[in-house]
């Protein structure tokens, strides 16, 4: 059945006159399906094939968009077995279940040793599966609270110097008749607010996540989840959020973030690269970039630190691809601590390489770039489970519109739909 | 369009049913031959793959576990049909359905009455005007829709900020209310030259002297209407609606872009596709799509039989 198939393949492939891997002419071709950015994958990947001399050529193929837009694909495509699919730009969260359901290669040990080094934890987990590393952790990213200096100031609190509280925030939004920047649209930025806050307040979304499918729990009926429903439920009602809230992503969130009604805001490094270019364009003004200030994420707890999202980009390596150590060295090649500062000075993506960060052009286009690896340090990881869409799109439809959110019966709700959908006894 | 008699061969056929000329057999085979390659090519694609779903659809059955694929008879069906969300979903479907065909229908009668009125320089013109929209690529159409009504990019609020319950603070995506209007004046503004085509077809085959008969007789423009050029559009008021019905059913772009589901804006492709696509479980997935080709089958099947719709005169053959 494989032989044929991939007789068919081969057929297919020649008649179609597509460049065949390892053809005769020059080097085998790796191909790196990378997720839309600024053109920093593409460039890496130049790098690293004239650093290999001839033994490879790396080949970047785009992906969608949205990261669950990339899944699909992806699983799809490895389902069949797709040997084209040698490097794989993922999105953490996805991790677990490609790795679960076999799509990506073994990665050696002293591989695993040689990539870990140096790097934050948050992205080590990120990489993880049932103990085992099982894709090399390119750049990391986490969410700061980015807030305006003089709203800060006339409400009286100091974020960068004493961490906020959630409960702060809102009263000082409240008090000073400004909007706060978080993300309310029914998407996975909703997931990763709820997250944050779960874990910022002790709690877990799940339990047990590598339990056998029929056996998850859901930690969400505690009190930290109690008290997340609180905040994301109080936020939306008392309009604290802006009008557009029910349907507002990091992008909006920044749009009226950097506008008159802006003050304070939760979201990823990303916003600073695009204000600076904003102001640059002229379209914003000098001023406002000296007005923004940033500090930890905010804390449930006082006193006691936040959990920052962890978002960011790990490498797999394509358990078909007809490479798979030369996939294997590549991908070193790629997260290398040079390639990783460039990449975060000229994209604006957070390296996982601590060493990065000593980089003069890291620091002098982050000024925040030591909060940034703080941050990551404590970050907390998405719900690690081979069912991650069932549990972000089922948070997604019972936490949404944010207005219905109740600290009473919201998580339970919740914990109870997500259940039945696991056990295959609910449509999603 | 004048009809000119046709020999119905049909019927010659089934009054003669003991003795089939020689020629009359010959005819048929020919029948088959011309038939045939299309009747096996629709056969490959429509029939295989609506089998396969069906048998697919009794299985429980996860793409990225294949090992634990397992037989489990009806019970997706089960499940699906027990579940609150397809329910709301199928009521949504229909929501959408019901206005959009009956805005289009009435939308969509103008527009053909003023391009069978039209002036014959300025027909083609018309024609191509209207036919813009039916151009466009759905999800093209919709993304443009989108951004005219969200609420930081879009041009709608304050453009349209003095009519009352409009503000620079009109969130339509925020609430069901205002999404599915946005979803429907889409589909509308979208599909309605499609149907305006197929009842300008039907309008030309109203015969001229009919309506002259009727204007001696002194029959106002409205009694012309409903006495005389609608009873003889009927056929092809029928297939225009039923075309439309069925496309409209099965509406998936503007949802998936505008909302994505949010706000019990749901359809039933699109859980078709939560399940399928995006959670992988093509077992149950397989079970929504077959459950949605029931509803496709059971709207063809009323309109025929109860409108009795005839396909054929339709196009004029009979």
């Amino acid at each position: 059945m494989s032989r044929r198939s991939a007789t068919l393949a081969v057929a297919v492939t020649l008649a179609l006159g597509l460049p065949a891997c390892g053809g005769d002419s020059g080097p085998p071709t790796l191909t790196w399906y990378i997720n839309p950015d600024a053109g920093g994958q593409a460039e890496i990947a130049d790098r690293c094939s004239e650093q290999a001399a001839g033994e490879y050529r790396i080949e970047t193929s785009l992906l969608p968009r949205e990261a669950s837009a990339q899944r699909e694909q992806l699983a799809r495509r490895l389902a069949a077995e797709d040997s084209s699919i040698d490097l794989i730009s993922m999105d953490p969260p996805f991790i677990p279940e490609f790795a679960e359901a076999g799509f990506l290669a073994d990665i050696p040990d002293d591989v695993a040793e040689a990539v870990t080094e140096n790097v934050v934890q948050s992205a080590i987990d990120g990489a993880t599966w049932k103990d085992e590393l099982v894709a090399v952790p390119f750049w990391a990213n986490t969410q700061l609270l980015w807030y305006r200096k003089s709203v800060a100031e006339a409400a009286g609190l100091d974020p960068a110097n004493e961490p906020v509280t959630w409960q702060q925030l809102i009263d000082a939004a409240a008090q000073q008749d400004k909007y706060l920047g978080v993300q309310g649209i029914r998407a996975e930025a909703l997931t990763v607010w709820i997250n944050a806050l779960v874990a910022s307040a002790g709690g877990e979304v799940l339990t047990n996540p590598e339990a056998p499918v029929e056996d998850v729990e859901l930690g969400l009926q505690s009190e930290a989840g109690r008290q997340a429903a609180g905040i994301i439920g109080t936020i939306a009602r008392q309009g604290l959020g802006g009008p557009g809230f029910s349907n507002e992503d990091e992008n909006a969130s920044m749009l009226q973030f950097q506008g008159e009604n802006g003050s304070f805001m939760v979201n990823w490094p990303f916003v600073w690269a695009a204000t600076l270019a904003g102001v640059e364009e002229g379209t914003l003004d000098q001023s406002l970039i000296d007005d923004i200030g940033w500090a930890q994420y905010p804390s449930m707890v006082e006193g006691e630190p936040s959990r920052p999202p962890y978002g960011g980009i790990n490498l797999g390596i394509g358990a078909f691809s007809e490479h798979v150590d030369l996939a294997m060295d590549a991908a070193q090649c790629i997260v290398s601590v040079e390639n990783q500062a460039y990449y975060m000075v000229s994209n604006g993506n957070p390296a996982s390489n601590t060493e990065a960060y000593e980089d003069p052009d890291v620091q002098e286009t982050f000024p925040m770039a030591d909060l940034i690896r703080e941050s990551l340090e404590q970050a907390g990881p998405r719900p690690k489970t081979p069912y991650y869409n069932e549990v972000s799109t089922g948070l997604q439809n019972t936490w949404h519109p944010p207005s219905s959110v109740r600290p009473d019966s919201t998580p339970q709700e919740a914990a109870t739909f997500i259940t039945e959908v696991l056990q295959g006894e609910r449509l999603l | 369009m004048t009809t000119t008699p046709v020999p119905d061969i049909a019927a010659e056929q089934a009054e003669v049913p003991a003795s089939v000329s020689e020629r009359a057999r010959a005819e048929r085979r020919l029948g088959w031959w011309l038939a045939g390659p299309a009747f096996v090519v629709m056969l490959l694609v429509t029939a295989y793959p609506i089998a396969q779903a069906f048998y697919e659809s009794l299985f429980q059955y996860r793409l990225t576990d294949p090992e634990a694929r397992e037989f489990i008879g009806l019970s997706n069906y089960g499940v699906v049909l027990t579940d609150g969300v397809w329910w709301s979903a199928v009521g949504v479907t229909v929501l959408i359905t019901v206005i959009t065909v009956a805005v289009e229908a009435v939308l969509g009668f103008a527009l053909a009455l003023v391009m069978h009125r039209a002036l014959r320089a300025l027909r083609p013109l018309l024609r191509t005007v209207i036919l813009v929209p039916y151009a466009i690529i759905t999800v093209v159409s919709a993304f443009a829709w989108f951004y005219a009504f969200d609420i930081s990019t879009g041009f709608v609020n304050s453009w349209f900020g003095w009519l009352p319950g409009i503000s620079a603070d009109t969130n339509w995506f925020g609430e069901f209310g205002t999404s599915v209007t946005v979803i429907i004046a889409s589909e509308i503004w979208k599909t309605t030259p499609f149907i305006s085509l197929l009842l300008l077809a039907g309008l030309a085959q109203v015969p001229d002297d009919l309506q002259e008969a009727a204007k001696v007789d002194g029959a106002t423009w409205w009694q012309r209407m409903y006495k005389v050029t609608i009873p003889n559009m009927k056929a092809a008021v029928m297939v225009a609606l039923l075309f439309r019905t069925l496309d409209a059913f099965r509406i998936f772009d503007n949802v998936f872009i505008m909302t994505q589901g949010a706000n019990n804006t749901e359809v039933v492709s699109f859980l078709a596709y939560r399940q399928t696509i995006s959670r992988l479980e093509i077992g149950l997935g397989s079970a929504v799509s077959v459950l949605l080709f029931l509803c496709v089958v059971l709207i063809s099947f009323t309109f025929i039989k109860l409108f009795k719709v005839d396909l054929a005169s339709a196009r004029g053959e009979r």
